[in-house]
């Protein structure tokens, strides 16, 4: 009873009406849309694969029963079915699969999340000045942005990588590269339709520079769509980097990379199924977790969406 | 003198095939302190006289003066400070991701004013809404508490000049009633000037001492207040409008 | 004489985050061959009332009445076929904005002549519709049936409307702000063609508006709704001698060309009219 008091005396605050600050402003806007998100149980569902992916891969070391890298004895340990000592097998260098999954969610939260860094400021920046300043800029712009979508991504990032040697870095660059134009193009469209509100003009009449119109009052606005574009591709980026994984230009062996782990696993892939099986269930997990976290975040976020 | 002046304004949208004129020789003259009415119907063109004004529409000829200086292009900083607009609809005018206390300060921190805070809510106050809305966001309040945050963002940088662009159509007529009274205070007590638009004779003779009356593209007639009360007036458009503005009538009116 | 809609103690709610909360509490009368005008202002529920008389409560939303009967039919448990043969063919309904209520990639035509076809009639389609685009005067019936709604005025696309709503002769009009779109002389002019349909067909008619003005001039008899309530009812024609402080004060609020008080008399909003 007395640990609900004040629970929902923050609930209460939170909830106000009548912020009496800047900041109970913002957490109570922030809490209004997680009580809306936490309504979308599938959304849940995704942010709990998510949650997870990312608690994996800070307690990799912890989590991970043996060594990623360094296998066991190679006349005994190879190729082992999944038991209680080896959870999901092993592989042919001896190795336990289980934390070489483990291992493997840190580089993929690590590609996933450079990636997002990267592309998404690129794809807002070019996308809301072409939309806000219209005119030659646009022009030029989006045809940059047309070139680079009319690569299909891997063959893209194929030729990146090809140029700049393999490796998970070069792999992260390459893809950022070829996904920052989607946002660009969706960015512009909101900065389309946004440039001639009533409010835009309003700040504009109160002698508002464009950095700060695009800035302070544009880029919000797109932000929650290219928000919810980003996280359902995150999924196509995952698939990506493990594709280039597979095709042995992305993560370089050792390297616990979950689409190197399923080329590896692919001379097995009739007699030992596991090999390959696992990272790919890996994979697939993540993959949908971002899908599901990307289809809720819509609901609350898109407000043509809620209607 | 007149405050400002607007002399063969022209406005014209569009380029190559596609060429709307929205303005032709539109001239008129607004006196200091006075207030002045635009009235027309959609698409007369009424809105962009204020919005050409302000550097929002492209304008393709005329003149325009304020307080006897040119209008610069494109405005400066003064001009923002001298002029502010008041929009139509209380819903787009406010963004809707930021408080009412971003709305009001962001004016002030563009134009390096100081004593922000008391700024901010010294005009939540002068509009009637007090200082508990300050951390509001526009979606927490209804249609008229908008327009009046609209008014104070107007009035933040304490221009002389108020352009308003059919504030109240949009409100229910209980509290148009109100913005027009807060308005019309306004303007006794810090001696503004306001060039209003509206669709609505009513409204604009109760709030205005001269007006024109504005069809597509054009001004069609000035009238004075004591003119429309007395309906003396030279234009068929301007006894249609009136006699629509009194409601519907039964016998069936002469055909034009 | 039976009335041709009766309407008793009819409630709509919706849910919200604090239970149901009520649009329109408890709202009856009834309805002659007449001009009814429903006034109010946003938020007074008189929308949804309207809306519910044809069965178009949003489906979050329910509606529950002690009695809601047109023409002897009992509207509450009306199936979805007994719906489809009063909607259009005895009842039909005038919404605010032509743009939102036309179909945009159909042309003017071809939606009212499926109007007709629908309710039976399919040979004389053609020519019930050029006529009834001629009752609504407008004056190039051809142009208008061959053009797509984007291509009209507001005020033709008003009247396209309401030609395509009365090309079935229906006994009851619902018009929700037919008129509110529209510039004051266009709405003038599409009224003076409601007027006249109305009363050469014997129409029965529910005229929904915040104008209290324009209604009052309008409509034979007048519903003032405040928070979903009916605050009072009287006869258009003793608008003056209102009683209720609400229908009071929305007449005295509106600024008028003649008359200079200012400040404007505000209304007093009192807790309770709420009761």
């Amino acid at each position: 009873m007395t640990a609900d008091a004040p629970r929902q005396g923050l609930s209460e605050w939170l909830q106000s009406e009548q912020p009496a600050s800047r900041r109970q402003a913002r957490l109570g806007q922030a809490w209004r849309t997680w009580l809306a998100f936490t309504k979308n149980r599938l959304g849940m569902v995704g942010l709990g694969i998510v949650l997870l992916l990312v608690f994996v891969a800070i307690f990799a070391d912890v989590i991970a029963p043996y060594d990623p890298v360094i296998g066991g004895d190679l006349r005994t340990l190879r190729l082992l079915p999944p038991s209680m000592d080896h959870l999901m097998g092993t592989d042919d260098l001896a190795r336990d699969i289980f934390s070489r999954v483990i291992h493997g969610a840190r580089l993929t939260l690590m590609v996933v999340a450079l990636v997002a860094v990267i592309a998404t400021p690129i794809g807002l920046l070019v996308g809301t000045t072409s939309g806000y300043f219209g005119g030659w800029l646009d022009i030029v712009l989006m045809r940059i942005t047309d070139i680079f979508l009319a690569f299909p991504r891997l063959i893209l990032a194929l030729a990146f990588v090809a140029a700049l040697g393999p490796g998970i870095e070069n792999a992260i660059i390459a893809i950022a590269i070829t996904s920052w134009p989607p946002y660009a193009r969706l960015a512009r469209a909101e900065t389309l339709t946004i440039r001639n509100a009533e409010h835009i003009d309003a700040i504009r009449l109160q002698g508002a520079s464009p950095a700060r119109i695009i800035w302070g009052h544009v880029t919000p606005l797109c932000l929650s769509s290219v928000i919810i574009r980003v996280t359902l591709d995150m999924a196509g980026i995952i698939l990506t980097a493990a594709g280039l994984g597979f095709l042995g230009l992305g993560a370089q062996p050792p390297q616990p990379e979950w689409g190197a782990m399923i080329a590896g696993g692919r001379r097995f892939l009739i007699d030992y199924w596991w090999v390959a099986t696992m990272p790919g269930a890996a994979i697939f997990l993540v993959s949908l977790g971002f899908n599901l976290l990307g289809d809720g975040l819509r609901d609350v976020l898109d407000p043509k969406a809620a209607k | 003198m007149a405050l400002i002046e607007i002399e063969d304004l022209e406005v014209t949208f569009g380029s190559g095939g596609r060429v709307v004129q929205a303005l032709r020789n539109v001239s008129l003259s607004v006196c200091e302190e006075e207030s002045f009415g635009i009235v027309g119907e959609s698409g007369s063109g009424k809105s962009t006289v204020l919005r050409a004004l302000c550097g929002l529409a492209p304008v393709t000829g005329g003149r325009m003066r304020i307080a006897g200086k040119a209008v610069p292009s494109p405005r400066d900083p003064e001009f923002y400070r001298r002029v502010q607009m008041v929009f139509q609809d209380p819903y787009a005018s406010l963004h809707p991701r930021h408080t009412i206390d971003r709305v009001l300060s962001e004016p002030l921190a563009i134009h390096g004013f100081d004593r922000r805070e008391q700024r901010v809510e010294q005009a939540l106050d002068e509009v009637g809404l007090g200082a508990g809305f300050r951390f509001r966001y526009p979606h927490q309040l209804s249609g008229g508490q908008r327009q009046r945050v609209a008014i104070a963002r107007a009035l933040i940088l304490e221009p002389s000049v108020i352009l308003l662009d059919e504030p109240t159509s949009a409100l229910d007529a209980s509290i148009q009633a109100e913005v027009l009274n807060l308005l019309d205070r306004l303007r006794a007590e810090r001696g503004l000037t306001y060039v209003l638009v509206s669709h609505d004779l009513a409204v604009v003779s109760h709030m205005c001492d001269r007006l024109v009356v504005m069809q597509s593209g054009e001004v069609v007639e000035h009238l004075t207040r004591e003119a429309l009360k007395d309906h003396v007036t030279k234009n068929d458009y301007t006894s249609n409008l009136l006699t629509a503005s009194e409601g519907f009538t039964r016998d069936p009116a002469p055909q034009r | 004489m039976k009335p041709l809609l009766s309407v008793e103690n009819l409630r709509i709610a919706f849910p919200s985050r604090q239970g149901p909360v009520e649009v329109v509490r408890g709202v009856s009368f009834n309805l002659g061959r007449e001009r009814l005008g429903i006034v109010g202002e946003s938020g007074s529920g008189k929308s949804q009332t309207g809306r519910a008389l044809l069965g178009l409560t949003p489906v979050s939303g329910t509606a529950t009445a002690d009695r809601l009967e047109f023409d002897g039919v009992d509207l509450r448990n009306a199936t979805a076929k007994q719906w489809r043969s009063l909607r259009g063919a005895r009842m039909s309904m005038v919404m605010q904005d032509p743009k939102f209520s036309l179909n945009p990639v159909m042309t003017i035509g071809k939606q009212l002549m499926e109007a007709v076809k629908l309710h039976g009639g399919k040979s004389e389609a053609r020519d019930k519709s050029l006529a009834m685009l001629e009752a609504v005067q407008i004056r190039d019936p051809d142009r208008v049936m061959a053009a797509y709604p984007h291509e009209l005025s507001g005020g033709m696309g008003q009247r396209a409307m309401i030609a395509m709503m009365l090309v079935t002769e229906p006994d009851l009009l619902i018009a929700d702000e037919p008129t509110s779109a529209l510039d004051v002389t266009v709405q003038i002019e599409v009224l003076r063609i409601l007027d006249n349909l109305v009363t050469q067909r014997g129409m029965s008619l529910i005229f929904i508006s915040h104008d209290l003005k324009l209604v009052s001039t309008f409509c034979d008899r007048v519903l003032v709704m405040y928070a979903g309530r009916v605050v009072e009812e009287l006869d258009a024609s003793r608008m003056s001698e209102a009683s209720h402080p609400y229908t009071r004060g929305l007449l005295n609020c509106l600024p008028t060309i003649t008359g200079d008080s200012r400040p404007l008399p505000v209304l007093a909003r009192d807790d309770a009219w709420l009761e």
